[in-house]
């Protein structure tokens, strides 16, 4: 456990002022009441708050980790955002810390919901709730869009040319194409992995 | 249906539809569609509908639709079991894979496969985000909410809620 649990953690700002990723692991209390946070924050989507708080503000990740710790969750089933809360945590700190994360990112939220469902049961008009919510849904797809540049820079960086064009690729074929997700990935995911092996071999050799 | 409990229908019925919700819970609202308004009656088509907007609107994982679906179906105890259901076997079985594929002493293959990954997952981002801009942005307004929101949001280190404050106020006045 970090001797600073929660009072600490409510101002991440200041706990860490510019160390590099992997300092200290932090404590279970660090990890619930993070992913509490990040999901009591995420409207429209964990993920824009979980990157900002992991990559940014706790600095427990480089970019390049957390892309490649959400890519795994992303091609498992399930929701994304949760199993990363679980593979998050239990890198830092095992399995408790797994469900540390876990129980952070779902808790809080769960409950609200449940009051939400209550009260909807009572009254059970939501004018202007859509409205706001048309609002909110505009924004929250502009903060996905920064966050996908945001998650684009390592690649960017390296230059890694090949990953920009699977990624472009990929982009095109489900964005623009709209073709089935499955048969996009059944090509893309062999190739990537293929290209990949043979530039390694390349840099290796 | 039959004479299961209720609670049981929702555990199994939502932890077989998880492990095969690969690309996040968004690609799952169809199926639960068809299950919960289809195939159980849980809810009328409207009560779905109200469900994934509030699911969208208030904060947490998009896939706590699932606990408004539970609470339709059996109170507190079914919105609890659904929202496990869905959550805790995949969360499990990321665990196991993750470790698996970071176990040290191992061979490049892991890092090798995690790393060929990475492009692949942006490029799914991004698509899912033009497929919800078309889908949310039908005016002009709206389109301009949304490219503002992207351009300050890459740019600068304000807090994303301030951004969602303002396009729910944009939104409630009416005007998005």
């Amino acid at each position: 456990m970090s001797s600073d649990s929660s009072p600490a953690a409510q101002e991440p700002a200041a706990q860490e002022p510019d160390l590099p990723a992997k300092s200290v692991p932090p404590g279970l209390l660090s990890l619930f009441v993070a992913f509490a946070r990040m999901s009591l924050a995420g409207f429209g989507g964990v993920l824009v708050f979980a990157r900002r708080a992991i990559v940014d503000q706790h600095r427990w990740m480089t970019a390049e980790e957390f892309n490649e710790t959400f890519a795994l969750c992303h091609f498992l089933p399930g929701p994304n955002i949760v199993n990363l809360s679980m593979v998050f945590g239990a890198r830092l700190r095992g399995i408790a810390g797994g469900v540390a994360a876990f129980s952070g990112l779902l808790l809080p939220p769960t409950l609200i919901m449940t009051v939400l469902a209550a009260l909807y049961v009572h009254f059970g008009e939501l004018e202007l709730l859509r409205r706001s919510l048309a609002g909110i849904s505009c924004a929250a797809v502009g903060l996905l869009i920064a966050v996908v540049f945001r998650m684009m820079t390592p690649l960017l960086k390296k230059p890694d040319g090949v990953g920009l064009i699977l990624m472009l690729a990929v982009f095109a074929a489900i964005g623009v194409l709209r073709l089935p997700l499955q048969a996009v990935l059944l090509v893309a995911i062999p190739l990537s992995v293929a290209v990949t092996y043979v530039l390694r071999r390349k840099v290796a050799a | 249906m039959s004479s299961q409990s209720p609670i049981w229908t929702l555990i199994s019925t939502f932890g077989l539809m998880s492990l095969f919700a690969v690309g996040g819970a968004a690609a799952a609202v169809p199926e639960m569609h068809r299950i919960a308004v289809e195939v159980h009656h849980w809810m009328t088509d409207k009560q779905f509908a109200d469900a994934y907007a509030i699911a969208q609107l208030s904060p947490g994982p998009n896939v706590l639709i699932v606990t408004l679906i539970g609470y339709a179906v059996a109170g507190i105890p079914g919105a609890l079991a659904a929202t496990l259901a869905m959550c805790l076997p995949t969360a499990l079985l990321a665990y196991c894979v993750s470790r698996l594929l970071n176990r040290p002493s191992q061979s490049r293959w892991p890092g090798l496969i995690q790393a060929a990954l990475v492009p692949l997952s942006i490029g799914l981002m991004a698509a899912s985000a033009l497929i919800l801009a078309q889908a949310t942005d039908r005016t002009l307004v709206a389109l301009f909410l949304t490219a503002a929101v992207a351009i300050i949001a890459s740019l600068s280190r304000v807090n994303p809620l301030w951004l969602l404050l303002a396009g729910g106020l944009l939104g409630f006045a009416g005007i998005v």
